[in-house]
Formats: C-alpha cells, sequence, structure tokens
C-alpha cells in the first residue's frame, strides 16, 4: 500500500505542467536520436546532459529518461524503413522488420514494434516499481566493501559476459578508472595525474568529456565512414483505419511481448549486458520456441515484437541497480548517473530516504513516458521518415557543434573541449580495432566512487583484501565477480579440452 | 588492419609505462594511519592497462584476433580523406572558438561543411549558417545564461546583452 501511495505522489510530480512538457519533449527527441542511424539513447543522453542546466534536477533526470525512452523506441524506425539499426539495440528489430517493409508491410512492422515496446515498456515499469523499494532497503546496510565488491562485480561483468575481446575490455576498464582519478587526490588533497602541469586537469577529468568524446565525435566519425553507400528508404502509409487492423493482428502476438518483456528486464539488470544482448536473447528464444521458425528472417512478425519488447523493458530494468545501488547497468545510465552526481543527487539506497519525491517522480514519469512515446511514436511515423531523408552533411555539422558546446558548457573550460576532440579521434580509431568503449564511460563515471569505497576498505582491515571475503554481503558479491572474471579462461578451456 | 593492432598496442603500452611514472610522483605504497597512497589506485590500474597491452601484443604474435588475421587496410583512401577532412573541420572549430569565438567560428564551421564538403545551395548553407548562431546565443548565453567563448569579438555583444538585460 505504500508503494501504491509514494507512486500516486510520484504520478503528482511527473504530472506537473513542466515535468510533463519535459518527458512530451524528451520523448519526441529522443525517439528522433534513436531513429536516427548511429545516433541512440546513449548518445542522446550524452550530448543533451549540459542542455539540462536550465530545469530543477527532478526535470532534468526526467527529461533525460524520456529521451532515454523515446530513443528505444524510435531505434526501430530506421531498422525497419532503412535496414539500418538506429542502435545496437535495434540490431535484432532489423532482421525481420527490413524484409517486412520490404514486403510493403512497413506499417505492419512499425506499429508492431511501437506496440511491444509499449508492453515491454510497461510491464517492466511495474517490475521496477515493485523491486526498487525492497532493494534499496537490503542495500542501505551496506558498507565501503559492500559498495567496491559491487562496482567489481559492475566491471567483471563487462569481462565475463560483454561479449568483446577480454584485454581490450580490460584496458577499457582500467583506462576509464585512470581518468577518473585525474585532479585533485581525495585524502590527501594533493595534486595527482596533472598532464603538462595543464591547470585544466586540476578540477578532474568530467566524465562528459569522456561520454561526448566517445558517443558524440568518434560515433559521428564512424558513421559517416560507414554510411558511404546507398540507403534505401521505404515508404510508409499509417493511416488510423490501418493502425487498428494492424493492431488487432497483434494479439497472437501478446505470449512473444510478454516473453521478451521479462527476459529484458532481467537482462537488464545485470550491468555491461543491457538491452542490446537483452534483444537479441529475446530474437533468439522467440525463433527457438515458435513452430514456423523457417518464416524467420524473412519477415515473421514475433521477430519484431521480441527484440522490442525486450530491448524496452532492459532500458528501464538498467535504472534499478542504478537508482537503488549506485550502479549503472548500461552505458546510457552510466551518463544520467553521472548526471545525478552533478545535481547533488547521490545515486544509491539513500536517495529512497531522503529524495522521496524524485525516486518516484522518476518512476511515475516512466509510465507517462512509456504512454507518449507510443503515441508520438505512431502519430509523427510519417514525420520521423522525413527527416530521415535529411542528408547526412546537414546533421553532421549540427551534431559536430552540439557536441563541442555541450562539452564546454559544463565546465565553461575550452581545455575540455580540446580533450573532448582527442577522446574522440582516439575512440574512434580504437573503435575500428574492435576496442569497447562503454567500459570505460562506466568505470570514468564509478571510478571517484570506486576508489574511496576501496580506500575506507582497506583502512578498516589494516590493508587486508580478505575483508571482501569475511562480511556476509561482501562475501556473496565477491565470489560471483570472481566466477564472472574466470568465466572467459573457464569457456577457453572447455572450448580446447571437454569440446 | 594487422598492423594498426600492433601499433594501437603499443602505443597503449607506452602510455600506460608513462601513467605509471606519472602515478608514483604520490606514495604508491601503504601509509601507517592513512592507507593507500595518493598514487597506488592510479599506478596499479595503468599496471593493469600494460598488461592489457602486454596481451594484446601477443595474440597479435599469435594471430589469435580477428584484426591480428586481416590483411585488409586500417582505413582505404575515401575514409582516410572523409576522417581527415572531418578531424580538420572539427580541429578548425575549436581553434576558431579561441580566435573569433563559437558565433563566428559556427557560421565559417558550417559554410565550409555545408557548402564545400556536403555541395549544398548557398540558399541552404546561408540559411544554416545565420540561424544556427542566434539559435545558439539565444538558447544558451539568455535562456541558460551560459557564455560561450567570444574571442576579439566580446565588445560587440555588449549592445546584445544591454538589450536584454
Amino acid at each position: 500500500m505504500e508503494i501504491l501511495s509514494l507512486l500516486i505522489d510520484g504520478f503528482a510530480i511527473a504530472f506537473e505542467p513542466l515535468n510533463l512538457v519535459l518527458v512530451i519533449v524528451g520523448c519526441a527527441v529522443g525517439l528522433f536520436i534513436g531513429a536516427m542511424p548511429g545516433l541512440g539513447s546513449v548518445n542522446g543522453v550524452a550530448i543533451l546532459l549540459p542542455m539540462t542546466f536550465l530545469v530543477p534536477p527532478t526535470g532534468a533526470v526526467i527529461f533525460l529518461a524520456a529521451i532515454y525512452y523515446g530513443a528505444m523506441y524510435g531505434g526501430a524506425i530506421s531498422s525497419i524503413m532503412l535496414g539500418i539499426p538506429g542502435a545496437s539495440t535495434a540490431v535484432a528489430t532489423t532482421f525481420d522488420g527490413r524484409p517486412l517493409a520490404l514486403k510493403g508491410l512497413a506499417d505492419k512492422a512499425l506499429v508492431a514494434a511501437a506496440t511491444a515496446s509499449f508492453v515491454g515498456g510497461t510491464i517492466s515499469v511495474i517490475l521496477f516499481t515493485l523491486f526498487a523499494p525492497p532493494l534499496a532497503e537490503v542495500a542501505l546496510t551496506f558498507g565501503a566493501p559492500e559498495i567496491f565488491t559491487l562496482m567489481l562485480m559492475a566491471f567483471a561483468t563487462f569481462v565475463g559476459l560483454g561479449g568483446d575481446d577480454i584485454p581490450k575490455t580490460l584496458f577499457s576498464i582500467c583506462i576509464g578508472l585512470v581518468f577518473g582519478a585525474v585532479g585533485l587526490d581525495i585524502i590527501s588533497g594533493e595534486p595527482r595525474l596533472i598532464f603538462g602541469g595543464l591547470p585544466g586537469f586540476f578540477h578532474g577529468i568530467n566524465f562528459l568529456v569522456l561520454a561526448i568524446g566517445i558517443y558524440g565525435i568518434a560515433e559521428m566519425l564512424w558513421t559517416i565512414e560507414v554510411s558511404q553507400g546507398e540507403v534505401m528508404i521505404s515508404q510508409a502509409s499509417v493511416s488510423f483505419k490501418r493502425i487498428l487492423a494492424n493492431l488487432r493482428e497483434l494479439k497472437q502476438t501478446l505470449k512473444t511481448m510478454v516473453m521478451g518483456s521479462f527476459l529484458g528486464y532481467f537482462v537488464g539488470i545485470l550491468p555491461a549486458a543491457g538491452a542490446t544482448p537483452g534483444s537479441l536473447m529475446a530474437y533468439g528464444l522467440a525463433k527457438t520456441i515458435s513452430k514456423d521458425r523457417e518464416s524467420f528472417g524473412k519477415g515473421n512478425i514475433n521477430g519484431v515484437v521480441a527484440p522490442e519488447a525486450a530491448n524496452n523493458a532492459a532500458s528501464t530494468g538498467a535504472m534499478l541497480p542504478m537508482l537503488t545501488l549506485g550502479i549503472p547497468g548500461s552505458p546510457t545510465t552510466a551518463i544520467l548517473l553521472g548526471g545525478m552526481v552533478i545535481w547533488g543527487l547521490e545515486p544509491g539506497p539513500l536517495l529512497f530516504v531522503e529524495h522521496k519525491e524524485f525516486v518516484w517522480g522518476l518512476i511515475a514519469s516512466l509510465y507517462v513516458a512509456n504512454l507518449f512515446s507510443l503515441l508520438i511514436n505512431i502519430a509523427f511515423i510519417p514525420a520521423f521518415i522525413s527527416v530521415l531523408r535529411l542528408p547526412f552533411t546537414i546533421l553532421a555539422p549540427i551534431i559536430f557543434i552540439l557536441c563541442i558546446v555541450g562539452g564546454f558548457v559544463p565546465t565553461m573550460d575550452m581545455h575540455d573541449v580540446w580533450l573532448m576532440l582527442i577522446f574522440g579521434i582516439v575512440g574512434y580509431l580504437m573503435r575500428k580495432l574492435n576496442y569497447p568503449m562503454a567500459p570505460a564511460v562506466l568505470a570514468i563515471v564509478l571510478g571517484p566512487l570506486a576508489e574511496p569505497a576501496l580506500r575506507q576498505s582497506l583502512l578498516i582491515s589494516g590493508g587486508s583484501f580478505s575483508i571482501f571475503f569475511t562480511r556476509p554481503f561482501a562475501s556473496v558479491i565477491s565470489v560471483l565477480a570472481l566466477i564472472l572474471l574466470l568465466l572467459p579462461v573457464a569457456k577457453i578451456l572447455y572450448e580446447k579440452y571437454l569440446k | 588492419m594487422r598492423m594498426a593492432e600492433l601499433v594501437m598496442g603499443l602505443v597503449m603500452g607506452i602510455f600506460s609505462i608513462y601513467l605509471m611514472w606519472k602515478s608514483a610522483e604520490l606514495p604508491i605504497g601503504w601509509i601507517a594511519g592513512e592507507g593507500p597512497g595518493g598514487g597506488a589506485w592510479p599506478f596499479w590500474l595503468a599496471a593493469g592497462m600494460l598488461c592489457s597491452c602486454v596481451a594484446i601484443i601477443f595474440r597479435w604474435a599469435k594471430h589469435i584476433t580477428p584484426e591480428s588475421q586481416s590483411d585488409s587496410p586500417f582505413m582505404d583512401r575515401r575514409s582516410l580523406k572523409l576522417f581527415l577532412l572531418n578531424a580538420a573541420a572539427i580541429t578548425s572549430l575549436i581553434g576558431l572558438f579561441h580566435i573569433v569565438g563559437a558565433y563566428g567560428a559556427i557560421p565559417i564551421f558550417l559554410i565550409f561543411y555545408l557548402r564545400v564538403m556536403g555541395g549544398h545551395s548557398w540558399g541552404l548553407t546561408s540559411a544554416f549558417a545565420l540561424s544556427t548562431p542566434v539559435i545558439t546565443f539565444l538558447f544558451f548565453e539568455i535562456a541558460l545564461q551560459k557564455t560561450l567563448p567570444k574571442g576579439f569579438t566580446e565588445p560587440l555583444f555588449l549592445p546584445i546583452f544591454d538589450f536584454f538585460y
């Protein structure tokens, strides 16, 4: 009952005129960003975060969460209409969405994607509402050792489940953590890693500088390189009558949607897993349990609804550890977490005690954002399609300008803009060599939280690492983290000797 | 691609050693009553980076990764040209922020990008080149009250600020 009453209070905050406008604008911007090939929720949130300083923290996070949500809906538009996933989270939607569009059934695929996203979003927000308060209550008992082991597990998940090259993933995590350590030492106050004695390094490296460099500049350079080929845009006519007809047909896919939603939600909770593997797993599961497996990849509507329900559910799932434990479940939530720190809100269990209005306002706004994303998506599909026809040579310079201004605004220091350019160029070159960049962004956000937790833990134990294995919660999490870290080794040994 | 994998591994390895050396400017051992020294955290992380680079180079030598097996060029001529053009354009844009300020640099960048690189008409180019700085100014300087760099054009903005405030 308490949850219900808190949620009702949250709705009162979400329906405040400013917050409602922010949700609607955020959903529309997110849809557009998600639909743009090469741009996803992470790019949108990273580039637009500095623009949110005008509104109060609650409004700012609601706006960014709405972008996040909208982008999940939007990713399907370019997957279906262009055959190019708007973001990696919509890759699985391309498998059957594009064949449907080529058969002249683009409207069916688009309506199915929007409806599945709505179902996935709704189920996951309900699960979120139910699970967040008890998890926060448990987390309130956590001390420095538990907090450090949780962060260790977030990084271990990237190694064990990330699916990328292991040494490159480890490199990415370590470099992100080192960049997070630049500035003044938190305990002694002495300057640390001040490269070339440049004064700009004294205030540390803002996580946004790295995030915009990687997800703004590097991503755009990457998109410019890969989008040299011709892009074929499918025609889509969407009328109210056709939407209703398509919605009636979707009844048969309800089971797949629900399955995708639950799977996506639980995969989304895991740090490093997130929406992309969630959607791919849901697609695989839908295909496995289908009686008509042969039609997958050729335009089966279940192949559209499963990944779309899953990626939306995963995006909400990723917010659960971010808000309750202060551990982001995806790169986008890592940036959201960084933003919350900037606005003076420390993510973690205390947030549920000290900033109830904020937490429940955000949760309620997720329900609202879900509904508005569906309505805006269906109503504005033709408009989004026409914007997608804009030449990239118009969109690219605008995004570059946004990146540069966005890199300057948080610290008002041109030093950070140059640093962002360096991160962008090096990030682009590293991406070409398959260095995963998401762990670095996660690490630069978590680094300044992980270091004091480790130092406090070691101070308590007199320098012994056994503290991470003697406290109940910390030992369980440490063992899980070790299992995840050793998972790739076990996989190699299995493939070499047992297979 | 194969050569690029090696070069990146070596460059990042050298960078890791530099970071270790830089971290060691602060104590990296245990300080009684204080715990680990201020340099310990970045030092051991940089050591982790170095170990990763050694593993990357080892895997390169053993042809394990797809990049180390690939004979394809890291960048073909067209990609290289696009990359250099874009990187130079962004670098110039940032450089111009210091000299002519944001509101001088943005139109110059847009004219170059839209007209020269994109081949768009003068009409479209001028529409974007004129409207973007105006929107940027109104949004950042007036609405958000965030001052962007203006270089030597600073005095030109004083009457505009007088008008708004």
